[in-house]
């Protein structure tokens, strides 16, 4: 009975933040382009399977997985802090926790939804030269190196913006030196890593993490694994195409 | 048809198990491997992971069904309109309307204000925080819209995506240096929150349909980075909020 209060609660929720959504596209339909879609019937189906999926998934993760993921965050937060002296914050004390957090980082990206679309588009509109699979990977492996890096700067107390401004250059960089075609796929999958599975997650983990290491604050020094969590797919992406293509070469002189 | 309806949906179905693998995986082996404590509330943890699945799969039929066609052929309605000024107006409202009510930015928005309370930036009253949570989530939303209309403005005129984002963050570099410290982490953050699972979609389904339907645009080179614009624009207006207050 909890269960079904929970979905019907949560299936609302839903339907109140796509509210907005809907109401710009029948406003625009009306006013302006006068005409339904074509296959509107399928369309307004699609809707409501999107809307269903998404229920669907939010209360599952609230049911099964956020709990223990936040409940973990905190316990190897707290575990780790048992073997550091008070005083002294070493960087190293937290390794098991940088572990942790690149392996969940890996692990929501991979089943991130936001993602997942993305990537299926990529795949159409390359004609198949980028894998959908092989670009979330990619992606999520930027996400697992931002997140570990992100929680040791939570530990060590250095400023945000000095990893993020280096990201930036790094990032420009290798846009100079990527085929033309990857960058604006690159840059988008940037912002489409932090949505429903990663964000409660790694918000507690840097939560959790700025509590328990002395002399941080979880107010100030929680901040920041976002950023770090999309900055650092973009490097990832560009690398990735720029193995594929070099891979690509490598086979084509070998075939000559 | 319907064996085939069937046929995809089974797949969806093996799809989203295969997703969710890592996560299951990473969890199950910390919690036994490292925390070494016995599982809390294993049905519950089951019957969590059973309506993922199905809600994953649901999901990406949904997609394919609804959104990734309804953004393709808004794309195509506005081009065959030849509307340039309606098609900015929606792109605007179609981004200040899916962030304004976006969960995790009202989430930060009132973590942001404690901050800043904390900080001494605003008054510590209830209201204070309110207003300044509130300004935040404008600031923010209409930073996204600016952000679509840039980013179809871009295809329409077939600019190059980089100069725009390197200039961005250019400009992200140099308001750091003159923000207040307390708004940087959450200005950086803000970047992150702005797009939803629902708006990635139907921005990416616009991008590619008015960049396939627009002669001399390449849907590979000008349809994605709409997204980009959406993650860098709220970083400057944020910054730009906290150096005014």
């Amino acid at each position: 009975m909890e269960f079904v209060t929970m979905l019907l609660q949560t299936g609302l929720g839903t339907l109140f933040d796509v509210a907005p959504i809907v109401a710009v596209l029948f406003l625009f339909q009306a006013a302006v382009l006068r005409r339904p879609p074509p296959n509107a019937g399928r369309i307004a189906l699609g809707f409501v399977f999107v809307l269903l999926g998404l229920t669907l998934f939010l209360v599952g993760l609230e049911e099964g997985l956020f709990p223990i993921g936040e409940t973990m965050a905190v316990q190897l937060t707290s575990a780790a802090l048992g073997d550091a002296a008070a005083s002294v914050v070493r960087w190293d004390d937290y390794i098991m926790v940088y572990a942790f957090a690149a392996a969940i980082g890996f692990a929501t990206t991979v089943a991130e939804p936001s993602l997942i679309a993305v990537s299926i588009k990529a795949e159409e509109v390359s004609g198949g030269s980028i894998a959908a699979n092989g670009l979330r990977v990619a992606v999520a492996v930027g996400v697992a190196v931002g997140v570990a890096l992100g929680c040791m700067r939570i530990v060590t107390g250095t400023p945000l913006p000095w990893y993020i401004i280096a990201a930036y250059a790094v990032v420009i960089v290798q846009t100079f030196r990527s085929g033309r075609n990857i960058i604006p796929l690159a840059y988008d999958s940037g912002g489409v890593t932090t949505s429903t599975v990663t964000v409660p997650v790694l918000a507690a983990l840097g939560l959790g993490l700025a509590a328990s290491v002395p002399g941080r604050s979880p107010l100030i020094d929680g901040f920041g694994l976002i950023a770090f969590a999309s900055v650092f797919p973009i490097m990832s992406v560009l690398a990735y195409a720029m193995a594929v293509s070099a891979i690509a070469r490598l086979r084509g002189s070998k075939r000559e | 048809m319907r064996v085939t309806a069937l046929a995809a949906l089974w797949r969806r179905l093996a799809d989203a198990l295969r997703d969710l693998a890592p996560i299951i995986l990473v969890i199950a082996f910390f919690q036994i491997a490292v925390i070494r404590q016995p599982f809390p509330d294993l049905a519950g943890v089951a019957l969590g992971l059973v309506c993922v699945v199905l809600g994953l799969a649901l999901f990406v039929q949904g997609l394919e069904l609804g959104l990734f066609p309804l953004g393709e052929a808004i794309a195509r309605a506005f081009v065959h309109k030849g509307s340039a000024a309606a098609l900015l107006a929606f792109a605007f409202c179609l981004g200040f309307g899916t962030t304004v009510a976006e969960p995790a930015l009202v989430a930060v928005g009132d973590k942001a204000a404690e901050v800043a309370a904390e900080a001494g930036a605003i008054a510590g009253s209830e209201e204070a925080r309110n207003t300044y949570a509130f300004r935040l989530r404008m600031v923010v939303a209409f930073s996204v819209g600016v952000a679509i209309v840039l980013g179809v403005l871009r295809i329409l005129k077939g600019w190059p995506l980089h100069h725009l984002i390197i200039g961005g963050y250019a400009l992200v570099t140099l308001m750091t240096l003159f923000a207040p410290d307390e708004i940087i982490g959450v200005a950086y953050d803000s970047g992150g929150v702005t797009t939803s699972t629902i708006t990635v979609p139907l921005v990416t389904a616009l991008g590619v349909g008015l960049a396939s339907s627009i002669r001399g645009r390449d849907p590979m080179l000008d349809g994605f980075g709409l997204i980009a614009f959406a993650s860098l624009t709220p970083m400057i207006f944020v910054l730009a909020y906290g150096m005014v207050l």
